[in-house]
C-alpha cells in the first residue's frame, strides 16, 4: 500500500498494516525532519524492520540530497542476511508499483570468513585465520614483489578486482551476502573488496555494528562514508556492552610473551633493512616529520570519520622526536614492555586511573606522555615501511600500542585493575592488566557527531531515559510503542512461591536452598506436562544452571520431566549448543516437544528466536543480575555513579531486567504467535523492577498474577493455552491491530493510532 | 485331550493350583495341569493365549507362578515341593521363556491384522457380514483374497506400520527399588530393553558381544546398572569395566556430530558472530577459564551431567526417526556432508533462503490470494439477505468502479422510459412460467432427484450392501478370466454358484420386499443386468470349453 506519512509517501510493501508500524513511522519521519538522533522501542514481531526501510527509502527518494546513504547496523549475520531480504522485498514492490526499475544499490558487507570465495582462504573455519590468509595474498607489498617473482601465490580474485573492478560501480539492485558471492563469482572479483569498494557509493550498507563502533574496524571501512546518512542501530539494547569492548585491552603475562617475540623480530627486520635498503627507512623519518597532516586536512574537510583511539590534537603535531627513528621506537617499546611485566609482578589487586599510571611509569622508567600517545600510529606505519606479511602475528604487539596510545589519550573514562590471579583460584598466579573502559560515550561520539541521524531501536529499551544518558546524546525524539492486540497473546506471569509458600529467589542468600530448588524443578516439571511443544527455560548464570541441574538430576526431577519431554542444555561450547539447539527444533517440530535450559547473557538468549512452536513458554529462573563482585564492574557503577548520576542500584536493575526482556521476548514473534512468560522470582513483582521492563510486557500484568504459587500458575497457564490455541483469523485483527489503507485514513483510527507512542 | 502324539517338554510334580495338589506338563504348544490322581487335564492353555508370565520375588514363602492371558484372566500354579520348589519354577520359568515369544509372534499376528482390518474398515465389515457369515463364501476364500489385494495394491502401508518412539524417560522408569537389605533391584522388560538397545547401540553391541559366552543376562544388566555409563553423574575414572567403552563411543558419537555441525544456518552459535573482538580486547575475556585444568570436581560431574542429557534427548530424537534398523542412516549423512565447509557452502542455500524467507514473513500483513473484494459497509444486514439478487455476479474490483457503477445507474434511471411496445403478451408469459414451474417441460430433471427421498433409508442402506457384496463377488468372478490353469477353472464354477446363491438367497428377499412396499422395482435392475452379463459370459465360456473338448 502506499501511505502519506505527513506528506511524505511511503511505499509499504504490504497490503495492511500495524497501527503501531505507522506511528512508529511518524515518529521516525520527525526525528529524520529535525536531523536529530533518536531512540525508538518497539517490540519485536511487530515489523520494525520493514517500517524502518520503508520509510528512510521513501525519504532517500524524496530527498536525495538531504540523505544519502542509509547505514542500517544490526548484530548478527542472519539479522543482516534478514535486513536485506526485507529490502529486497521493498524494492520489488516499488518496482512494481512505479513501473521504474530500481535504481538504488543496497548492499550487506560482512567479514571475510562471510564472502571469500576463494577456494582453499574460504575453506578456513575461523575469521582469524581467514584474514591473516587473505592478508597474506593480496598485502600491497607482496603484490610488488609478486612483479619480481611471479611464482609467489596470488589471489585471482583479488588482482581482477584490482584491475578492472573499480572502474565500472557495482550495478543497483540488493545484494546479499550470497548474492555478493554469486556476482563475485561470476566476474572472478574478489567480493569482500568489491562490498568494501562499493559501500562508499551504496545508497543503503547493512552490516554489523563493529564496522562503526569498533575503531580499529571503522578506521578501514567506514572511515569516508558520507557524511549524510542515516544510521540505524537496530537491536540496540546492548550497544553499550558493545562500545565497551571495543574500547577495552586486557593484557596478559602471555601477551607481553608474544609481545616480545613480536619487537625481537621488528628489530632483526629492521637490522636487515639496514643492510639493504636504508633509503625506505629514510623516506619513512620523512614522511614522520611531516606528520599526519595529510589525515588531519581530510578530517577538517569532514571526509573521515573521526577515530576515537586518534584524537585530534595528534593530527596536528607530528611524531615526537624520540621514536621517529625505527631503532629508536623499537627500544622505546621494548622500555614500555619492561615496564608493564614489572606491573604484572604485583601481589595484590592494584586499581588506578590513567593519570596514575602515566604518572608511574615516568617515574619509573622515564616514558613520557607523548611518545605514548603517538604508539599506535607509530607502529602502523613501521609495519607499513617494514612490509611485514602476516599482520595476525603482530596482534600482541598492535594491541599494546593501542593500550599505550588509549592510556595516555584519556584521563577520564577508563580504569587501570591489575589482578595477580583470579578470585576463585587464589593459589594460581594469572596476573591480568585490565585496561577498562567504562564510558560508552567515548566510542559512539564520533558517530553522533558526524552523521546527521542515528536511530537506536529494539524490542527491549526500556527505561527509554537511561540510554541517552549513558551514551551521552540528545535525541530528538524517544518513544515506545506497545503492541496492539486483537487477543492478549503474551501472558507475563510472576511466580513468587511454591505450593508449600517458600519464597522464590535465585537470590544470593537463598541460591543454595534445597527448597527454593526444588520449587523451581517443581515448576519447569508441572509446564513441561502443560506446555505444547517447545519451553525454554532460562537461568541468571552459567554456574547456576549446572548446580541446579545436577540437584534436579539427583532429586529426579530431570527424569520426570523426560516423561513429557526432552531435554536440552546450553553448554559454554558453541559448536555442541548449536548441535543442541538443532536437535531441540528437530523435536518440536516432529510432536515430542522439548525443554532448552538455556542462559541469560548467553549466545541463545541475544541470538536466537523462538517463534511459535519453538518456544510456547519461556521460563525466567531468577532476575539475570551481573555478576557483581567484578572489580571492573564496580569501578564502572562508580564512574556511572559520578558522572551521570545514575545510581548504582538502578544501573543493575536495569542491566538485569534488559536481559530478562531479552530473555522472554524471544518466545513472542509476531502477532500470530503467543507464549507464556513467566518469571520465577518475587523480587519482578516490586514496582522497580517490574517499572522497568518493556510497556508492551508490562501492560499485561495484572495485579492478581503479581505473586503466583506454581498451583496458581499452571492454572492461569492451562486457561492462556486454551484460549490460544483457538484459531486466530486475519478477520478477527482487522480494525484493531490491523489495519486496511481505509482504515488508516479515517479520522477515528489516528486518533487512536496518536496514543500508541508513548511519549516520555 | 491329551493326545498321544503331544510331545512333553517338562514335566513337574507337586504343583499346586486353587490348594488342589497335581502335576504340571509343559508341552510343545501349550501348558496343561491335571490334578493327582487323575489323567485328564483340568487347566489346560496354548502358548498363544499366554500374554506373560509372573513369579513370585525371591524372599516369598510360597513359591508361584502366574500366566495371565490375553484374557485378562490368570492362573496361578504354587510349587510345592519342598526341596526343589524353587529350581521347579525356574525350570518352568525358563522353558516358558523359550516358548512364549515363539507363540506370541506367530499365532496373534495374522488374526490381529485380520480384525485391524475389519475394524477400521466398516464396509469391509459388513461384506464380511454379508459374504462369510451367512456363508456365501468361506473365510479362507474371503481372506486370501483380501489380504493379497491388500498387500498388491498398497505393500508400502501394510508393511511399514508406524514406527512408534521411545519415551524419553525410559531410564527413569527403572528406577531402583531398595529391597530392604542394601541392596537395589531394578526392574526391566522387554520394552524397557529395546529402549536401551535402540538409543544406545554401543550397549546392544556389547549386549551381542558377551551374552552369552562371558556374562549371563543378568549379570550383563548388573554390570549396567552399576557402571558410570548408567550413572551419568560419575565420571569415567578409567574403571576396566565392559561400558567405559561405550561411554568413549558416545562421546566420539557426541564429536562427530558436533564437527558435522548444524544445517540451518539460523542457530549455528558459531557464524552468529560477524566480528569477534581480537584477542585481548574486551572486557571479560578471561572469565571462561573452566578449560579442563581449574575444574573442580563436582564442576566436571556437573558438565559430565550435562554432555549425557544432550547427548541422551539426541539419541533419543535420532532412535525415533531411525528408519527400521538401519542406524547407518545416520553416518552416510555424516559422510555426505562432512563438515567440509566448501561442501555444505553448495548445498546451504536452499535451506537458508528457506529459512530467510520464513523469518521475514508477516502472513497476517498480507492479503490471503484471493480476488480483491470491495468491503460492505451494511446499515441493515437483514435488507441484504432478502433483498434482489443481481442476475449475474459481476466482480467489481476497486472502489472507483463501483461509485462509477453507481453513477451511471442512476443516469440511467433518470432517463428511463419503458418500452411498452415490446413486453411479451400475458398468455406467452404464463406459459414461459409454467414451463419452468416443478414438473413443467424444462423442469423434468428435477424429478429425479426425488427418488433418495422417495425410499427410505433404510432401503437404500440395503441396497448399497448388495451392491457392495455383489460387486465383491462379481470382482473374484470376473478376476478368473481369462480361465488358464485348472485351478481358475475350479474357481469360476465355484464362483457362479455362489452368484446363484447369493442371487436366491439375499437379492430375491429385497426384491421381494420392495415389492411389498410398492417401489418401482426396477431399484435392483442394474443388479440383475450384472448377474445376467456374469451369467452369459460364464456360459460362453463354457459352451467354447465343451466344444473345445469334443
Amino acid at each position: 500500500m502506499k501511505i502519506n506519512i505527513e506528506g511524505l509517501l511511503v511505499y509499504f510493501p504490504y497490503d495492511y498494516i500495524y497501527p503501531e508500524q505507522y506511528s512508529y513511522m511518524l515518529e521516525l519521519k520527525r526525528t529524520l525532519d529535525a536531523k536529530g538522533h533518536g531512540v525508538l522501542e518497539m517490540p519485536s514481531g511487530t515489523g520494525k524492520t520493514i517500517s524502518l526501510l520503508s520509510l528512510i527509502v521513501a525519504y532517500q527518494k524524496a530527498f536525495p540530497l538531504e540523505v544519502t546513504k542509509l547505514i542500517y547496523c544490526s548484530r548478527t549475520v542472519p539479522e543482516i542476511e534478514k535486513v536485506v531480504e526485507e529490502l529486497r522485498k521493498l524494492m520489488e514492490f516499488y518496482s512494481k508499483e512505479t513501473g521504474e526499475s530500481n535504481n538504488f544499490l543496497a548492499l550487506a558487507l560482512s567479514s571475510r570468513k562471510n564472502l571469500c570465495i576463494h577456494p582453499e582462504v574460504s575453506a578456513l573455519r575461523f575469521g582469524k585465520e581467514v584474514d591473516g590468509k587473505c592478508h597474506s595474498l593480496t598485502a600491497s607489498y607482496i603484490r610488488a614483489q609478486r612483479h619480481s617473482n611471479a611464482d609467489l601465490p596470488a589471489c585471482s580474485f583479488y588482482e581482477e578486482f584490482d584491475a578492472v573492478g573499480r572502474q565500472v560501480p557495482l550495478p543497483a539492485g540488493v545484494y546479499n551476502l550470497d548474492d555478493l558471492k554469486d556476482f563475485g563469482r561470476r566476474k572472478g572479483w574478489c567480493p569482500y573488496y568489491l562490498a568494501r569498494y562499493s559501500i562508499l557509493h551504496a545508497n543503503i550498507v547493512v552490516y554489523s555494528y563493529h564496522y562503526l563502533l569498533d575503531p580499529k574496524i571503522a578506521d578501514l571501512v567506514s572511515k569516508e562514508l558520507s557524511k549524510k546518512s542515516i544510521v540505524v542501530f537496530d537491536e540496540a539494547h546492548n550497544i553499550d556492552n558493545v562500545c565497551i569492548d571495543s574500547m577495552s585491552v586486557n593484557i596478559t603475562r602471555r601477551t607481553l610473551d608474544n609481545c616480545h617475540k613480536n619487537v625481537d623480530t621488528l628489530q632483526n627486520t629492521i637490522q636487515k633493512i639496514k643492510e639493504t635498503d636504508t633509503a625506505k627507512l629514510k623516506e619513512e623519518y620523512r614522511r614522520l616529520v611531516e606528520g599526519l597532516k595529510e589525515a588531519n586536512v581530510a578530517r577538517e574537510t569532514d571526509v573521515y570519520l573521526a577515530n576515537p583511539v586518534l584524537p585530534d590534537e595528534i593530527l596536528r603535531e607530528a611524531v615526537p622526536g624520540t621514536i621517529r627513528t625505527a631503532e629508536h621506537f623499537v627500544g622505546f617499546l621494548r622500555r614500555f614492555l619492561e615496564y608493564l611485566k614489572s606491573r604484572l609482578r604485583v601481589q595484590h589487586v592494584v586499581q588506578e586511573s590513567a593519570p596514575q599510571f602515566l604518572k608511574d611509569i615516568f617515574d619509573k622508567v622515564c616514558i613520557d606522555r607523548k611518545p605514548l600517545r603517538f604508539c599506535a600510529e607509530r607502529l602502523q606505519s613501521l609495519l607499513r615501511t617494514l612490509e611485514i606479511a602476516d599482520i595476525a602475528d603482530f596482534s600482541a604487539v598492535t594491541l599494546i600500542s593501542n593500550f599505550a596510545t588509549l592510556v595516555s589519550t584519556y584521563s577520564q573514562g577508563f580504569t587501570i585493575i591489575i589482578e595477580p590471579f583470579e578470585d576463585r583460584t587464589p593459589t594460581i598466579a594469572n596476573p591480568v592488566l585490565h585496561f577498562s573502559c567504562m564510558d560508552p560515550s567515548i566510542a559512539i561520539k564520533p558517530v553522533f557527531q558526524r552523521f546527521q541521524s542515528v536511530i537506536i531501536t529494539s524490542g527491549t529499551l526500556s527505561p527509554l531515559d537511561i540510554y541517552p544518558r549513558i551514551l551521552d546524546f540528545r535525541p530528538v525524539t524517544v518513544a515506545s510503542f506497545t503492541m496492539t492486540l486483537a487477543r492478549t497473546c503474551l501472558c507475563p506471569l510472576i511466580v513468587g512461591r511454591g505450593n508449600d509458600q517458600v519464597a522464590l529467589s535465585s537470590k544470593f542468600e537463598t541460591r543454595e536452598d534445597f527448597a527454593v530448588i526444588r520449587n523451581y524443578g517443581n515448576l519447569l516439571l508441572e509446564m513441561s506436562a502443560i506446555v505444547p511443544d517447545g519451553i525454554v527455560a532460562f537461568f541468571t548464570s552459567y554456574v547456576y544452571m549446572e548446580n541446579i541441574v545436577a540437584a534436579w538430576y539427583e532429586q529426579g526431577i530431570l527424569e520426570n520431566i523426560q516423561r513429557n519431554k526432552l531435554i536440552f542444555i546450553e553448554t559454554q561450547d558453541a559448536a555442541e549448543t548449536s548441535m543442541a539447539l538443532e536437535k531441540y527444533q528437530e523435536a518440536c517440530e516432529n510432536g515430542r516437544g522439548a525443554i532448552l535450559l538455556s542462559v541469560a547473557r548467553g549466545k541463545v538468549s541475544e541470538g536466537i528466536d523462538f517463534v511459535h512452536h519453538f518456544g510456547r513458554a519461556v521460563i525466567m529462573f531468577g532476575v539475570p543480575y551481573v555478576y557483581t563482585q567484578s572489580r571492573i564492574l564496580k569501578a564502572r557503577l562508580e564512574y556511572l555513579r559520578d558522572q551521570f548520576q545514575i545510581r548504582e542500584n538502578d544501573f543493575l536493575t536495569f542491566d538485569a531486567m534488559r536481559h530478562a526482556a531479552q530473555c522472554v521476548g524471544r518466545a513472542i514473534r509476531g502477532k500470530t504467535d503467543y507464549g507464556l512468560m513467566i518469571f520465577a522470582d518475587k523480587r519482578y513483582a516490586r514496582a522497580d523492577k517490574r517499572g522497568k521492563l518493556p510497556r508492551w510486557i508490562q501492560e499485561h500484568i495484572s495485579d492478581g498474577s503479581l505473586n503466583l504459587t506454581v498451583d496458581e500458575t499452571v492454572h492461569l497457564s492451562k486457561h492462556f493455552l486454551r484460549q490460544m490455541a483457538q484459531p486466530f483469523r486475519q478477520e478477527d485483527q482487522l480494525g484493531l491491530s490491523l489495519l486496511t489503507l481505509e482504515q488508516l485514513q479515517s479520522e477515528e483510527m489516528l486518533q487512536k493510532i496518536a496514543q500508541i507512542a508513548h511519549q516520555t | 485331550m491329551a493326545s498321544l502324539s503331544e510331545e512333553v517338554l517338562l514335566v513337574l510334580k507337586k504343583v499346586r493350583q486353587r490348594k488342589q495338589d497335581g502335576t504340571l506338563y509343559l508341552m510343545a504348544e501349550r501348558i496343561a495341569w491335571g490334578p493327582e490322581g487323575k489323567d485328564r487335564f483340568t487347566v489346560s492353555h496354548l502358548y498363544a493365549d499366554i500374554r506373560c508370565q509372573k513369579i513370585s520375588p525371591d524372599g516369598k514363602a510360597k513359591v508361584q507362578l502366574q500366566l495371565v492371558l490375553h484374557t485378562g484372566e490368570s492362573t496361578t500354579f504354587h510349587f510345592s515341593n519342598e526341596s526343589s520348589a524353587i529350581k521347579d519354577r525356574d525350570a518352568a520359568k525358563e522353558l516358558l521363556q523359550q516358548l512364549l515369544p515363539k507363540f506370541k509372534k506367530k499365532a496373534n499376528k495374522e488374526l490381529e491384522e485380520k480384525n485391524r482390518m475389519l475394524q477400521e474398515d466398516p464396509v469391509l465389515f459388513q461384506l464380511y457380514k454379508d459374504l462369510v457369515v451367512s456363508q456365501v463364501i468361506s473365510a479362507e476364500e474371503f481372506w486370501a483374497n483380501k489380504l493379497g489385494g491388500v498387500n498388491n495394491t498398497d505393500p508400502a502401508l501394510f508393511n511399514n506400520k508406524q514406527e512408534v518412539g521411545i519415551s524419553g524417560a525410559f531410564l527413569a522408569d527403572i528406577r531402583p527399588q531398595t529391597d530392604g537389605c542394601n541392596g537395589l533391584r531394578y526392574n526391566l522388560t522387554a520394552d524397557i530393553i529395546e529402549s536401551v538397545f535402540r538409543t544406545y547401540p554401543a550397549v546392544k553391541e556389547k549386549y551381542s558381544e558377551n551374552v552369552p559366552h562371558n556374562l549371563t543376562e543378568k549379570e550383563f544388566w548388573t554390570c549396567f546398572f552399576q557402571s558410570h555409563y548408567f550413572h551419568r553423574d560419575r565420571i569415567n575414572t578409567g574403571t576396566q569395566d565392559i561400558f567405559s567403552e561405550c561411554a568413549k563411543q558416545d562421546e566420539k558419537g557426541l564429536k562427530s556430530m558436533v564437527i558435522q555441525g548444524v544445517k540451518n544456518p539460523f542457530v549455528d552459535l558459531l557464524t552468529l558472530d560477524d566480528k569477534t573482538l581480537d584477542e585481548g580486547y574486551g572486557v571479560s575475556t578471561t572469565l571462561p577459564s573452566t578449560s579442563n585444568a581449574n575444574r573442580t570436581v563436582k564442576e566436571s560431574s556437573n558438565y559430565a551431567i550435562i554432555k549425557r542429557f544432550n547427548h541422551h534427548s539426541a539419541m533419543v530424537l535420532a532412535a525415533g526417526s531411525r528408519k527400521g534398523e538401519t542406524p547407518t542412516d545416520q553416518a552416510s549423512e555424516t559422510s555426505s556432508t562432512d563438515g567440509n565447509s566448501r561442501d555444505s557452502d553448495f548445498f546451504q542455500p536452499p535451506v537458508k533462503k528457506v529459512k530467510l524467507q520464513e523469518a521475514i514473513e508477516y502472513d497476517d500483513l498480507q492479503r490471503v490470494n484471493r480476488p480483491k473484494t470491495v468491503p460492505l459497509n451494511l446499515k441493515k444486514s437483514d435488507r441484504y439477505a432478502h433483498g434482489p439478487v443481481p442476475l449475474q455476479s459481476q466482480q467489481y474490483t476497486t472502489s472507483q468502479e463501483i461509485i462509477n457503477s453507481v453513477n451511471y445507474i442512476r443516469h440511467e434511471m433518470a432517463n428511463y422510459k419503458p418500452n411498452l411496445t415490446q413486453v411479451l403478451s400475458s398468455t406467452v408469459a404464463s406459459s414461459a412460467i409454467a414451463a419452468l414451474s416443478p414438473g413443467g417441460v424444462l423442469m423434468q430433471t428435477g424429478a429425479q432427484q426425488a427418488i433418495n427421498q422417495m425410499i427410505p433409508t433404510e432401503v437404500q442402506g440395503e441396497l448399497k450392501h448388495l451392491y457392495v457384496a455383489a460387486g465383491e463377488l462379481l470382482r473374484h468372478f470376473w478376476s478368473c478370466f481369462p480361465v488358464n490353469t485348472p485351478f481358475l477353472e475350479e474357481k469360476v464354477m465355484k464362483m457362479k454358484s455362489n452368484l446363484e446363491r447369493f442371487q436366491m438367497t439375499k437379492l430375491r428377499p429385497f426384491q421381494e420386499k420392495i415389492q411389498r412396499q410398492y417401489l418401482s422395482t426396477n431399484l435392483t435392475g442394474h443388479l440383475e443386468e450384472m448377474f445376467q452379463t456374469a451369467y452369459n459370459k460364464f456360459h460362453a465360456w463354457q459352451t467354447r470349453r465343451m466344444m473345445r473338448k469334443t
